[in-house]
């Protein structure tokens, strides 16, 4: 793939972002300062930072963060020296009312995410973006639950609402080489010229560096990958490793190998909680299409309710449930754990 | 045996399911449908159900309002019409049913709240949220027993079942929804969340209640309220049903919601706008019972 050597892409990481997932969104204030700093330096040029479920995710239903977003952005923004940072938004957990509070505390990026099959639930808040001037961005989210033709419809709407960046998201970790680059290569083809392509993996199946590849082979010039891995599911692209690779391949990052594996290792491997790796759990999000941020609800149902997490996934899986439905989690569990005959009858 | 007479604006799904709903009713009779599109189905449907119909909005009512004596009002069109749509009806003494985001009037959850407005003669009262009107009764069932100090509510919809208004404004949702939850619920906070799920078939709405109590949960107490409130609600929606819970994890109570539409003419699986349409008849017949019994008039405001 020497063809995709002198070929400028931006990476983004996700570690205080998606990587608040594994963290049960407990990263300290600190932690977040130290990190961000540390992306910096390395060279990273858009750092996300926000809940793990986007603005106004603090819940109970997705879990209530360490500090709020407003604390986060305005302890790391006033920080950087080059890098930009971004912020997420779900349409239904978040509102227009965080987006201004985020564009307000400095962000430059507004990232606007929806199940890939609900774009237009997403116009106000990327109508508003853009026209706050910011760098709007349409993340549909469980890419791979639909044809690449079906995706570019979608993509198409928020591009038409006004944003200038479109992801295909890969939030299961499920998807293959050739899934990603059909994909891209046709969200190449139908968006404006001007319209900048991006690639959102999961390591799941451990796809995570070689989807981004064939992403960027297909036309993604944008590539969101997470230092030391930190994110839902197995992780995100590690973007340690990606950036080596692409600097063996010529791709231009910007970033320093050293300088961020350094960070991956002194001060993002050491605030985790548990090794975020391929486990039988987090394969199995990978292989059974399952979004990524079930992983520890389904473990800490499996510790109350006796139901193995690997079976509890592979029932949502079959019941097609998509991001933001974390409630289902214990729901689902509960009655499983009835028709085993594991609870009372009475409960 | 006499039956108040009512107005359906707007004949979309939601109007026509109302008006499914109001034929069935033994206190209220539906007599006009109003539109603004001439080649509208709902209209053509109505009409063969024997109802006058316009298709110059509210203003092609108004002067049989009073021959066809029209004393409830049902506003199934946008929150941007809503309001000029209420003072026209208010004035000749309808009383207005509010299913758009609009909310002028008082919001209205029926097993809650409804006696009250009924006892306030109130003349426009809202609907709040099909999310609200299906999670609302359960905070309140946890919030009657004891103090609750933040209530959260996920609610789940089928893809097909969201139309584009909602879409167009889904922070009008979550906004309207967690205001109520906290307001007519009986929480010191609030907070809604909505999740659009495509699957096909398309799913059954979900919804499940966090409610977080100051103090240690009477579990006995708040068992018997939720079975209590799940049959009251139960009266107007057959299909509301108590899939799990209620959990107690500490201060944490959780209920696990389905909501089943009775498919009168929306999808069985469209619970959340069945809910919407039920709660509004609900809300209808209270007022013409009271009307009926004498115990309240309508009058032009």
């Amino acid at each position: 793939m020497s063809h995709l050597k002198g070929i400028q892409i931006k990476v983004h990481d996700m570690s205080l972002r998606d990587g608040m997932h594994p963290k049960r969104h407990q990263i300290t204030i600190e932690q977040m300062k130290t990190i961000a700093q540390g992306l910096d330096q390395a060279g990273c040029p858009l750092i996300e930072v926000t809940h793990g479920d986007g603005l106004g995710g603090a819940s109970v239903n997705y879990g209530f963060p360490a500090a709020t977003d407003e604390q986060y952005l305005r302890a790391v923004i006033p920080l950087m020296k080059q890098a930009k940072v971004s912020a997420l938004l779900l349409p239904g957990i978040g509102t227009v009312d965080h987006l201004k509070m985020a564009a307000d505390c400095g962000v430059t990026t507004i990232r606007v995410a929806t199940h890939c099959t609900e774009a237009d639930v997403s116009e106000q808040h990327i109508s508003l973006g853009r026209k706050m001037g910011l760098d709007t961005v349409g993340f549909l989210m469980m890419a791979h639950m639909i044809e690449p033709e079906k995706l570019i419809e979608q993509a198409l709407l928020m591009e038409s609402y006004g944003a200038n960046c479109i992801y295909l998201t890969d939030s299961a970790g499920y998807m293959l080489p050739e899934d990603v680059t059909a994909r891209i290569a046709l969200a190449r083809e139908k968006l404006k010229p001007e319209t900048e392509i991006g690639f959102h993996g999961h390591h799941n199946l451990s796809m995570g560096v070689a989807n981004s590849i064939a992403a960027v082979a297909a036309g993604a010039r944008r590539i969101d990958c997470a230092c030391g891995g930190m994110g839902a599911g197995a992780g995100n692209t590690p973007m340690e490793v990606f950036v080596a690779v692409c600097n063996r391949m010529g791709i231009q990052t910007g970033v320093d190998v050293f300088k961020i594996s350094d960070v991956a290792e002194d001060l993002v491997t050491p605030i985790m909680d548990f090794p975020v790796r391929i486990d039988r759990n987090s394969l199995t999000l990978g292989y059974a299409g399952v979004y990524s941020s079930f992983l520890l609800f389904a473990r800490r149902a499996e510790a109350k309710y006796g139901v193995p997490a690997r079976e509890i996934l592979l029932e949502l899986g079959r019941q097609k449930m998509v991001g933001g439905q974390e409630d289902m989690i214990e729901d689902t569990a509960i009655t499983m754990a009835r028709e085993r005959g594991l609870l009372k009858a009475s409960a | 045996m006499k039956k108040i007479k009512c107005a359906i604006i707007g004949p979309g799904n939601i109007g026509t399911d109302l008006l499914y709903k109001l034929k069935r009713s033994p206190v209220l009779e539906p007599v006009w449908m109003v539109g603004v599109d001439p080649t509208s189905e709902g209209l053509a449907r109505a009409r063969e159900h024997g109802l006058k119909t316009t298709d110059q909005g509210v203003d092609g009512m108004l002067a049989h309002v009073k021959a066809d004596g029209v004393q409830i009002a049902f506003d199934a069109t946008s929150a941007y019409v809503h309001k000029d749509n209420s003072d026209k009806l208010n004035k000749l003494g309808v009383m207005m049913i509010d299913l758009t985001p609009a909310a002028i009037g008082p919001y209205c959850v029926p097993p809650i709240n409804l006696k009250e407005h009924a006892g306030k003669r109130e003349m426009n009262v809202n609907m709040v949220t099909c999310g609200g009107q299906a999670t609302i009764p359960m905070v309140y069932a946890v919030s009657r027993v004891q103090k609750v100090r933040y209530a959260e509510i996920i609610a789940t919809v089928s893809s097909k079942s969201v139309g584009p208004g909602t879409r167009k404004n889904i922070d009008e949702f979550t906004r309207t929804t967690a205001g109520a939850v906290s307001r007519i619920g009986g929480a010191d906070e609030g907070k809604a969340i909505i999740v659009i799920n495509p699957a096909e078939p398309p799913m059954i709405m979900r919804d499940t209640i966090h409610c977080l109590t100051v103090d240690e949960p009477k579990q006995k107490q708040i068992e018997e309220s939720v079975r209590d409130m799940v049959a009251e609600v139960q009266k107007y929606v057959p299909g509301y049903r108590l899939v799990n819970g209620p959990v107690f994890d500490g201060h944490r109570v959780t209920s696990f919601m389905q909501v089943e539409g009775l498919g009168d003419f929306l999808p069985k699986y469209a619970g959340n706008l069945d809910i919407m349409t039920a709660s509004a008849t609900r809300t209808a017949e209270m007022f013409a019972e009271e009307i009926l019994a004498g115990r309240l008039t309508l009058e032009a405001a």
